[in-house]
């Protein structure tokens, strides 16, 4: 993990996840001043929009525009949720944030509920990360206690309460209606949208989502200013961002970078290619984004719209880098059987469709694909995505259609050979797992 | 109102339509599996996917909002690929067994298949197995059949109250299912077959039993309950098969209850009578129709001869047709008796001198949704009247606030804002109170013949029903059977006038049963000082005429009904049904035609003359009850009985077709002395499996829970005080004795003990109401 950027900063030493720590840090001073100034909502608002922070969860929807859809006027309770659900395949920037800076994520939401007027809030965290629930838990017992949520704020008569909520695991919760269902109780499934949380979230309460970096970005925007934000970044692309990078490089983590960095520069500080191999494909964004080979990555700068030039999204930043041992369609079949796995069976596209991608996938993978599995492929995917109703079908869909795109010649020689284009031997030494000779 | 153009057509929609509903309006069809129109939006079966402009993807119609100007093609090519692509997901996995499933031929799926499955699979793979479940004896299941469209899910929790299914599991192993080791035990049940789209859910009772093309289908009536469902029956061979809803809005909706639905098997049961039959020398003779008509018209002679007309009674049953009321009254009163009467359970008909009309549910069922406030005093609504109860769950949620007054507090699946739960002998105080505390926070004075019984103190629970319906703008107050057979009914329902009065709403009957008040319409009830139905076995007649009631299960005291009917002279009996204590007690048994073989009229709580037509052909030497009536007037020399038809029996009692002078004012009622109630008070409720002889020999529905064997229920309090426990046997004491087992219920009021009437194991127990002493055997 790297110590540079805002959100990361000054967090590789010693129990930094305390309060102390973090008002040492220069924490909590930007909602003190919010109160102590009692600055209008819609400044805060602005600057956020000058900022130009995008939703970091994935869709990088401009938090700045989201927050003005909540209902100023609204009479009853409204809500605020943060996603913690970080379920994605590659994604693991969440629960790095939620461990060692867990009040910056606090003050942001904090914040966040000071200018759309939320009373209550929620932090869904995803169930396999129990020991990062309960930091989280014990850092809202240290803002309670220094009157930094709870009610009546720091003297002031703005009141906010926080709550950390589990979850089980299932990928699915990370879908911000799926979420909103399973804090109330009930099966994580995604509910059709419209409405939109905005209007009908939480126990059909106008709601707020955001990811734990959007907010945890928060705090640092009101310190330094949008213009400042964005200024790190470029623009459109305010701020910095923290990419998760897996894979074939030599230092695997989180680095907290300014967006517009070079892809180069990236893998640089991740220790470059494992072995010094060539590298051979990315998935740029989560397990969701559609692969790009490994030369149109190296031409990329890290950033949402640069990625998406490329035709593929920068997602939640999570970087998965795979060197020339990769067996393509291996990969693809282990994403495959997660998105399988994870469908939540509610609509008929995707309940059916990616358990049919994935045995076409495993078959391929095992010698018994077929001339015309490709077409197939790219059929159902076709009928699978904009079809559903959350997005879980087109993250389904977008790595067999990329996969297929850009190394469908190793699919094509799998379903002719009976075997993979990169030997068995070769894989091994990529990932030191055993493959059979058969592969 | 909103502009929208389908298909190219331009029509006007209400705001908050849907691009679904603005279809059906502009007659265009759009596939569907998940949608239906009484349940909630899931959006899930992705079938109704349509082209919208501007729109980048293609939308469910089911889930799209109108928006103004808005273009969608149903039919695009877009729309048309998006369709035929969910088809194929949903064949993928369905095991497209359709010869050996008995949705086919009226399967939602393989009709839409037809129009947009390709005739070949790409899926090439394995295809899912799903386990069956045990939903109980109605609905039996081929889950692997399942496309998940979540409707019976949302059938259980939305319109029949509590979630009795659910979706369990994740993505391709998702799967409806009980709760674990549940079935599916609601009175509504049976509407998940009609909607689910596939065969996964089927009917257990026709299962296998006949191709939906060999049968006919006919309209008709549920014989049941006061709400009269519309029905279509169908049969094979002149054996009805299966009985489906004949959607009426007003009415049943698209709803059937599991009785309605399910009572047809009792139609071919074995204990159907088909042959007339003679007691002769204790012995039953089979006779034919001639020796068994001209028996009772000689019998009935003899009667008149030896003892006068008085002697000669009338006891028809509730769920008798208008007609056969009709004629059984005009027999009675032509052979110059007034004793007849219809309303079997009744005690108290001090009403029959005050009523300004035939009483009646006071408003239209489908008012209902209007209401804003309701009391429902002595019911066990929801198993008496399951259609009548799921309208007031819907009203409920919108807003309705219901309340209720009497002895039980079984789950209704309604939200009941404020009850009463008192023993029956105060109802009537607790009552008082309600008006009391109503008049006074409407600040109107209490009408003066009542002012001076009424009490000084008002309960805590009788101010706060008062105050809901003081507060309401649309107030109705209901009487249920539990009311109505009641000791002081007369008292009770000037007691709900008065607080409808107060409230500006109206006062009104649930109904017992499917012609509580067209008996009335017919006449069939004492007008010159002939005997009640109470009167008649209290003071035992020399002959009775009995239409299709069984004297053990069918009277407000069995013990003493049969003891009466036994010492007769004569007892002609119409029965569609042999039964043992109709052998016991008459000496003939003329076998007439169920609902389903006969035309006839039931007229609903809402005062809706409903007419029918026979379905199939008697079976056997059964006759429609009308014509044997019509018969023995004949043979007895009577006039005004040369009628050719139903239709003109019907014609003679409704004008246009209609119930002319429903009206449920009520004058003075004369005051009875009541002494102060000591010990334990039974509440009889009259189970819904057990409530008439059609329902009794249904086998399928006497399997289901609600036929389980009357317990003796009591409130802890009341166990606790008797030192009983759940489980235990104890002989419960009144006018009889039964043993029973006992059971906590804190349903019951306290000093209560609620064991069920018309069941045999409770039917030596004797009246409905009244002492009762209860020791550990």
């Amino acid at each position: 993990m790297s110590a540079h950027g805002l959100i990361l900063a000054g967090v590789d030493g010693d129990r930094t996840w305390r309060l102390q720590d973090y008002v040492a840090r220069g924490g909590y001073a930007a909602l003190r001043k919010i109160i102590a100034e009692k600055t209008p909502p819609e400044t805060i608002i602005a600057e956020l929009k000058a900022s130009v922070l995008r939703g970091r969860g994935g869709a990088g929807f401009p938090t700045g525009l989201k927050w003005s859809f909540m209902p100023r006027s609204f009479p009853g309770d409204k809500y605020l949720a943060c996603n913690s659900d970080e379920g994605e395949p590659g994604t693991f920037k969440d629960r790095d944030i939620l461990r060692y800076n867990p009040h910056t994520v606090i003050e942001g939401m904090a914040i966040a509920a000071y200018a759309m007027g939320c009373a209550r809030g929620y932090n869904y965290i995803h169930g396999e990360i129990f020991e990062i629930y309960q930091r989280f838990e014990e850092a809202l017992d240290e803002a309670r206690a220094a009157g930094l949520i709870g009610q009546n704020i720091l003297g002031s008569d703005f009141s906010f309460e926080l709550f950390a909520h589990h979850g089980y695991g299932a990928y699915i919760c990370g879908e911000e209606t799926a979420l909103l269902e399973s804090i109330e109780g009930k099966k994580g499934q995604p509910r059709f949208k419209p409405p939109f949380p905005a209007s009908y979230g939480l126990y059909g309460k106008p709601t707020t989502i955001n990811n734990t970096e959007t907010f945890a970005s928060v705090p640092f925007i009101m310190n330094m200013g949008g213009n400042g934000f964005l200024e790190l970044g470029k623009p459109n692309n305010g701020g910095t961002k923290l990419f998760s990078i897996s894979g074939h490089v030599n230092r695997p983590g989180n680095y907290e970078i300014n967006l517009g960095t070079p892809f180069s520069e990236l893998l640089e500080m991740a220790g470059g290619m494992r072995g010094g191999r060539k590298i051979k494909g990315v998935i740029p964004g989560g397990s969701s984004s559609p692969v790009l080979p490994g030369d149109v990555m190296m031409d990329c700068t890290m950033d949402y719209d640069s990625i998406s030039k490329a035709g593929s999204m920068l997602g939640s930043g999570a970087v998965i880098v795979m060197d020339e041992t990769t067996c393509m369609v291996k990969a693809l079949e282990r994403l495959s059987y997660f998105y399988f796995e994870e469908s939540c069976g509610q609509c008929t596209p995707c309940r059916e469709g990616t358990g049919w991608l994935y045995r076409v996938v495993h078959r391929i993978e095992n010698g018994l694909g077929r001339p015309d599995d490709l077409d197939l492929l790219n059929s159902v995917t076709g009928n699978i995505m904009g079809r559903t109703i959350c997005a879980l079908g087109d993250a389904a869909s977008m790595p067999v259609q990329s996969f297929i795109k850009h190394f469908g010649d190793e699919f094509a020689y799998h379903i002719e050979n009976k075997k993979c284009l990169v030997p068995p031997e070769v894989q091994y030494a990529g990932s030191q797992i055993y493959v059979s000779p058969s592969c | 109102m909103l502009e929208i153009e389908i298909d190219g057509k331009p029509i006007q929609v209400p705001d908050g339509s849907t691009v679904m509903e603005a279809a059906t309006e502009a007659g265009a069809y759009i596939p569907h599996f998940c949608y239906h129109k009484k349940l909630s939006i899931a959006a899930n079966c992705r079938m109704c996917l349509v082209q919208v402009e501007k729109a980048p993807k293609p939308l469910p119609a089911c889930a799209t909002p109108v928006t103004n100007g808005m273009k969608v093609w149903t039919q695009s090519e877009l729309a048309v690929k998006a369709q035929k692509g969910v088809m194929e997901f949903l064949l993928i996995n369905h095991p497209l067994d359709c010869p050996i499933c008995d949705q086919g031929g009226e399967c939602q799926l393989q009709d839409l298949a037809v129009g947009y499955g390709d005739s070949k699979s790409r899926y090439q793979e394995e295809k899912r197995v799903v386990f069956n479940k045990n939903l109980g004896a109605l609905v039996s299941t081929d889950m692997t059949r399942c496309i998940n469209c979540t409707r019976c899910v949302r059938f259980t929790t939305e319109i029949a109250g509590e979630m009795e299914l659910g979706q369990a599991f994740r993505g391709e192993h998702a799967e409806i299912m009980p709760f674990v080791e549940k079935t599916v035990d609601s009175e509504l049940s049976g509407n998940i077959i009609d909607l689910c789209p596939v065969g996964a859910l089927t009917s257990k009772p026709f299962r296998f039993a006949a191709r939906t093309w060999e049968l006919s289908r006919r309209k008709s009536v549920s014989p049941h309950d006061a709400l009269g469902a519309n029905l279509i029956v169908q049969t094979k061979h002149d054996v009805v098969k299966r009985v489906l809803p004949l959607e009426n809005e007003a009415l049943n909706e698209c709803w059937l209850s599991d009785k309605d639905r399910f009572s047809y098997e009792a139609l071919s049961s074995d204990q159907r009578l088909t042959r007339p039959m003679v007691k002769q020398g204790g012995e039953w003779k089979t006779v034919d129709w001639q020796t068994a008509l001209e028996f009772a018209a000689n019998g009935l002679k003899g009667i008149v001869r030896d003892h006068g007309p008085a002697a000669i009674g009338g006891l028809a049953s509730p769920h008798a047709t208008l007609e056969e009321l009709h004629l059984l009254q005009k027999l009675v009163r032509g052979l110059g008796s007034d004793n007849v009467d219809f309303r079997l359970r009744q005690v108290d008909f001090r009403a029959d001198t005050s009523r300004a009309g035939i009483p009646w549910l006071g408003m239209p069922v489908a008012a209902v949704a209007d209401l804003n406030r309701l009391l429902v005093v002595g019911s066990f609504l929801r198993k008496d009247a399951p259609l009548l109860a799921q309208r007031v769950r819907q009203a409920a949620k919108r807003g309705l606030h219901v309340s209720a007054v009497g002895p039980n507090a079984e789950e209704w699946l309604i939200k009941v804002r404020h009850r009463a739960l008192v023993a029956p002998a105060d109802m009537v105080s607790t009552l008082a109170q309600v008006v009391v505390a109503v008049a006074a926070e409407k600040g109107l004075a209490v009408t003066e013949s009542l002012a001076a019984g009424l009490p000084a103190q008002v309960s805590d629970e009788a101010r706060a029903i008062a105050q809901s319906l003081a507060s309401g703008q649309k107030v109705a107050v209901w009487l249920g059977s539990l009311a109505v057979q009641h000791p002081r009914a007369a008292e009770l329902q000037q007691l709900a006038n008065e607080i409808a009065r107060l409230c500006g709403g109206v006062a009104g009957f649930i109904g017992e049963a499917a012609n509580s008040v067209g008996g009335y319409a017919a006449g069939a009830t004492p007008r010159a000082g002939g005997l009640d139905a109470r009167a008649m076995i209290e003071q035992p007649r020399k002959a009775y005429v009995l239409l299709g009631a069984e004297p053990a299960l069918d009277f407000a005291d069995g013990v003493a009904a049969v003891a009466a009917l036994g010492s007769a002279q004569l007892v002609i009996a119409l029965s569609a049904f042999d039964a043992e204590s109709l052998r016991e007690t008459a000496n003939v048994l003329l076998p007439i035609a169920p609902f389903s073989e006969t035309s006839g009229t039931f007229v609903n709580c809402e005062g809706t003359a409903q007419s029918f037509n026979a379905v199939a052909r008697p079976l056997g030497e059964t006759r429609p009850g009308w014509k044997v009536l019509r018969v023995i007037a004949n043979l007895l020399d009577l006039t005004g009985f040369a009628q050719g038809d139903s239709e003109a029996v019907r014609a003679e009692v409704l004008v246009d077709g209609k119930v002319a002078d429903l009206d449920n004012g009520l004058g003075a009622v004369e005051a009875v002395p009541t002494a102060a109630a000591v010990g334990l008070q039974r509440v009889a409720d009259v189970p819904i499996y057990f409530a008439d002889p059609l329902v009794r020999r249904a086998p399928s529905l006497q399997k289901a829970k609600d036929a389980a064997v009357p317990l003796a229920r009591m409130s802890a309090a009341t166990a606790a005080s008797l030192g009983i426990q759940s489980g235990d046997r104890v002989r419960v004491s009144g006018s009889g004795r039964v043993e029973l087992t006992a059971v906590v219920d804190d349903s019951v009021a306290n000093a209560c003990v609620r064991v069920a009437a018309a069941h045999v194991s409770t039917v030596g127990l004797g009246p409905m109401f009244g002492e009762l002493s209860v020791e550990r055997v």
